[in-house]
């Protein structure tokens, strides 16, 4: 995308300049219009729509990966994250862990995370792990993420919450499936 | 032509600035001409952006080295803030308003604006509210929600303090100056083209400053019901945004990017307007595909209010929703692909000649092209899931602003100085403010695109070490500040040229437009006379205007009566039908801005009461302006030598005045449209809705108002239906009857309200009704008030049988109260009743 996009703009900047630089020799109107017309007609409709076409063929299945559908196999796992001013409320309702500022999760599995506000809006995000979703008071939002590798990931509020917004982090730990078995069996006999 | 008729041509020339121009010393305050009030819109722009520029700096300074501690977290958050707003509101709408407000008469040959006093009123208002918003920063109170305000953020309960207050008023007083500067510009583009000039011999720039001034009437009001219901929810408790009484917060950031979305593209269309009026002349070429082009601009304004969402595609809306507005957000790229390869097809076709303002249209082009490429990457959904909110976006919108607006726009400085001082601009000094401006940028913000891709969000006010962002962030910082030295080198250029500059010839570049046939610098009536038009291309085609104008050949040469006379002309042809006379210097403007701050202030430190007189004494005055109207000894008296072919406006049936009426409505209307936008939303949306168990209403006392209203306007029209047929009999009394029938039912709907069981500080639902039934309030008792007034003008003679202008302006009025009425009936009561709600 950044390729094509980049030659796009290269293209368009020195046709610009070549127009300005060149001295044309003088032409009949007819053939003036006909050139006129070409320009509009392959840079005005042509060069967008196809670009268009182009990013959304990437994009669509892209996009259907983060959607919250059922996973093909095996069962998503459910966390609930409340978002407050300036810290994160984690919670796992099929094993009633409670957290702060951090999740633990199992590498290849797909998590559905429950995203909510207790105060003003705010905004869940994993940059390394995929895109972010807000998090707003009285509504929840369901994002749909997927660690492929055991190892920690940073988090971080994206959503401007107000002074210490800077500051409202969070990590994420994928355990390979053993280990996440034998965090969840320690968290467990610690309550 | 001999000298003593030279002498006469002095003579008359004196008279024509006698008559238009300003009082002097303190009188220019009193000023209304649209060169003036186009100039200090513009220098008032320039130094708010100066502002803005060093708020900038401070973000910079904080920002370019991990964990810093210069500026603290809440100061910060009240910089970045600020700096937002200042830059959207305070420098980008006003100054481009003041380039249009300065050009567009000149362009489509005529003297002035067409409401010059609402000229000035929206310069005070701008100047005021300016004034008032920066006063925080100094008072160190700022809103520090973030320019979009976002709630709960900025509500009472987050934001206790006087920030947001700031914020929603003085945002809303300037926006008075907005709509009204957007109002006053399409009646003067449509109403008083020189004779001739058909539509599609319209000057380009002077179509893009339609289009911009259509999508302020339309793009502004949600924004203004937005910040009036937000600041009734921090001031009085109202329920809008607050999830547990059935609001929503979601409806702000709709409201919110309903006017932010188009509020993009009317700072960049006329912007475009500029490199579309200097392409042609400096390529000595003619625009290509000049249709294509208004076509790309009718389609841009239009597919510009379809894309508001696509702000909004991490707040978890549904999908198709999402698809349908990325859809919509990249067709943009259409007109956009069509006007910038018009530019190159014009490029291509003709002799470039390369000066100083070219340099910076170049500029633009490789800045814009590449915001806009970010921009179809950001419509995008899943992209924009990973980089929304993050310092991509920020690199993302200035390429887009400061490509797309601030390029043309010193481009277009460049290129009309000559015009305003009658001297060059220098081409070293301001190479040299174009390279540092141009590296600056782009130092500062193409490697803030993969700062973004790195992970760093946006507004944050610090960032730990070590996360890939220390040096881009620093090398951004070393950008800025090289672009801040390009600033200063521009405004010295600027200024020195003003002293040193080369005088410069009559039509310096040799442009096309008309502007360019006005003695320079420019004196206070633009055409000494007012010529025939009839090619899009009049300064290449005859060039001897210059000559013919200043020799008094054409139309309105002589002063008549000390009266400023312009011609209105027909929307479509843009033949003459009839001479406009303008009001002259007024101290009303003035005094009205004042009062009107006066009430903002007073809302702001919660004193209401003098809020509400200040209120009514601002209602006082605009109602003295409009009395000195028409027939009014201060206007145009009926006089034995008025001209009949053309007819003085004030004695035609479709005058500008309805014009402005009518458009004004528009914004009016498009206010209302979103308070119902937010019914239904809330309704719909809202995850707490509830409705009250019994309606708070009397239903059959609103029924009976509204029967009064009915009767009324019928009373209304069929006085005006006989006076436009030139009809003035019993005219007094059909206004008296109607503005009492009017009263009547007035009385009735302020009884409805008082003896309801409305709690709006419980429930959105009631809040919502609350101010659906003060807006028609509202209404009903301008138009009764207006009518009044009228049925006084008739006793003074002021309107008649050969003056029925002014009772035909204010019935869209009435039409419109009407109409709102049985709406608000229909939406607010019945249809919840059909639905089985109470």
């Amino acid at each position: 995308m950044f390729g094509w996009f980049t030659f796009v703009l290269v293209v368009v900047v020195g046709l610009w300049l070549y127009a300005i630089r060149r001295a044309p020799e003088p032409v009949s109107k007819a053939r003036a219009r006909q050139v006129q017309n070409r320009w509009i007609l392959w840079g005005g409709l042509v060069l967008p729509i196809t670009s268009m076409a182009v990013i959304l063929a990437f994009g669509v299945p892209a996009g259907h990966q983060m959607l919250p559908l059922p996973p093909a196999e095996g069962k998503a796992l459910r966390i609930n994250v409340t978002a407050h001013q300036w810290w994160w409320e984690v919670q796992y309702p099929d094993s009633g862990i409670q957290l702060k500022d951090e999740l633990h999760v199992p590498a290849g599995v797909p998590l559905d995370l429950h995203l909510t506000s207790a105060d003003v809006i705010h905004s869940f995000w994993v940059p390394r792990l995929g895109g972010k979703l807000d998090m707003l008071p009285g509504r929840t939002n369901v994002l749909r993420l997927q660690a492929d590798e055991p190892g920690t990931y940073r988090g971080q509020c994206a959503e401007f919450c107000g002074t210490h917004h800077a500051h409202m982090k969070f990590t994420v730990t994928a355990y390979s499936p053993e280990d996440y078995q034998a965090w969840l069996r320690e968290e467990t006999v610690n309550d | 032509m001999t000298n003593l008729s030279e002498e006469a041509n002095c003579k008359r020339e004196a008279q024509l600035e006698h008559v238009w121009g300003n009082l002097p010393g303190w009188g220019a305050l009193a000023a209304v001409n649209h060169t003036s009030i186009g100039f200090r819109f513009m220098a008032t722009g320039m130094i708010f952006f100066l502002i803005g520029g060093v708020l900038a700096m401070l973000i910079r300074t904080q920002l370019a080295m991990p964990e810093q501690e210069i500026i603290e977290a809440s100061l910060y958050n009240q910089i970045f803030t600020m700096h937002g707003t200042v830059m959207m509101f305070l420098f980008a709408i006003p100054v481009l308003e003041g380039v249009a407000m300065y050009l567009v008469p000149k362009m489509i040959g005529t003297r002035d604006l067409v409401f010059p006093r609402l000229s000035a009123l929206g310069y005070y208002c701008y100047l005021f509210g300016g004034v008032i918003i920066l006063s925080s920063l100094v008072l160190e109170v700022a809103p520090d929600a973030g320019w979009f305000m976002y709630t709960p953020l900025s509500s009472n309960t987050y934001s206790p303090g006087p920030g947001s207050d700031f914020w929603l008023l003085g945002i809303t007083f300037v926006e008075i100056s907005a709509i009204s500067a957007g109002v006053e510009l399409v009646v003067s583009i449509l109403r008083t083209r020189a004779n001739g000039m058909a539509l599609n011999k319209m000057p380009i720039f002077c179509w893009y400053i339609l289009a911009m001034a259509l999508m302020i009437v339309f793009g502004f009001p949600p924004l203004i019901l937005g910040s009036v219901l937000l600041e009734l929810e921090r001031a009085v408790g109202f329920v809008f945004f607050e999830t547990s009484g059935g609001g929503d917060p979601l409806l702000w950031q709709h409201l919110f990017w309903m006017f932010g979305h188009p509020e993009v593209y009317i700072i960049f269309l006329p912007a475009a307007g500029i490199v579309s009026t200097l392409i042609p002349v400096f390529a000595r070429q003619p625009l290509v595909g000049y249709r294509w082009v208004v076509l790309g601009i009718i389609t841009m304004g239009f597919v510009s209010f379809g894309l508001w969402v696509h702000h909004m595609f991490t707040v978890g809306i549904p999908q198709l929703a999402q698809a349908f507005f990325s859809i919509a957000s990249m067709l943009v790229a259409v007109p956009t692909g069509i006007q910038i390869f018009a530019w190159l097809a014009t490029l291509w076709q003709g002799k470039v000649v390369f000066h100083l303002p070219m340099l910076w249209i170049v500029g633009f082009l490789v800045v814009f092209v590449c915001g806009g490429l970010t921009g179809v990457m950001l419509a995008l959904v899943p992209f924009n899931w990973q980089v929304h909110d993050t310092h991509f976006v920020v690199a993302h919108l200035h390429y887009v602003l400061v490509g797309g607006m601030l390029f043309p726009l010193i481009a277009g400085f460049y290129y009309w100085l000559p015009h305003v001082s009658g001297r060059m601009p220098s081409d070293k000094m301001g190479r040299w403010g174009f390279w540092l401006f141009f590296g600056g940028f782009n130092t500062t913000f193409l490697l803030m695109h993969l700062t973004g891709l790195l992970g760093m969000p946006r507004r944050v006010y610090t960032y730990e070490a070590g996360l890939g962002w220390d040096w881009l962030n620093l090398i951004s910082s070393i950008g800025g500040f090289i672009m801040a030295i390009g600033v200063a080198v521009i405004i010295v250029d600027i200024v020195l040229h003003f002293r040193f500059g080369r005088r410069a010839e009559q039509n310096p570049w040799g442009a096309d437009t008309l502007e360019w046939a006005i003695p320079m610098p420019v004196n206070a009536y633009n055409f000494s006379s007012m010529p025939d038009i009839t090619t899009r291309h009049p300064m290449w085609e005859n060039p001897e205007l210059v000559e013919s104008i200043a020799a008094g050949e054409h139309g309105l040469a002589e002063v008549q009566s000390l009266r400023r006379d312009i011609y209105g002309s027909d929307a479509v042809t843009g033949k003459v039908r009839e001479v406009v006379h303008l009001p002259t210097n007024s101290w009303l403007p003035l005094m009205t801005a004042t009062v009107l701050a006066v009430v903002c202030v007073s809302l702001l430190i919660k004193a209401y009461l003098i809020a509400l007189a200040a209120a009514a004494v601002a209602l006082v005055l605009v109602l003295r302006w409009s009395w000195e109207n028409g027939a009014h000894p201060r206007a145009a008296p009926v006089g034995t030598n008025d001209p009949v072919d053309p007819p003085l406006h004030s004695r035609t049936c479709d005058g500008p005045g309805l014009w402005g009426m009518v458009v004004s409505l528009m914004a009016n209307g498009t206010l209302y449209v979103s308070l119902l936008f937010g019914w239904f939303y809330l309704w719909t949306a809202a995850p707490q809705w509830s409705t009250p168990e019994t309606s708070p209403l009397a239903l059959i006392p609103l029924a009976a108002s509204g029967i009064l209203l009915t009767l009324a306007v019928m009373i209304y029209h069929g006085a005006v239906s006989r006076l436009r047929k030139r009809n003035a009999g019993s005219l007094g009394l059909r206004l008296w009857l109607a503005s009492a029938i009017g009263f009547t039912h007035w009385c009735l709907l302020a009884w409805v309200l008082q003896t309801s069981s409305l709690q709006p500080t419980e429930l959105a639902h009631d809040a919502v009704l609350t101010v659906a039934l003060y807006y028609l309030l509202l209404h009903s008792g301008l138009a009764m008030i207006f009518t009044v007034l009228q049925a006084l003008r008739v006793q003074r003679g002021y309107v008649g049988s050969s003056l029925p202008y002014e009772p035909i302006v204010i019935q869209p009025f009435w039409v419109y109260t009407l109409g709102v009425f049985w709406l608000s009936f229909a939406m607010f009561l019945l249809l919840p009743m059909a639905w089985g709600a109470p």
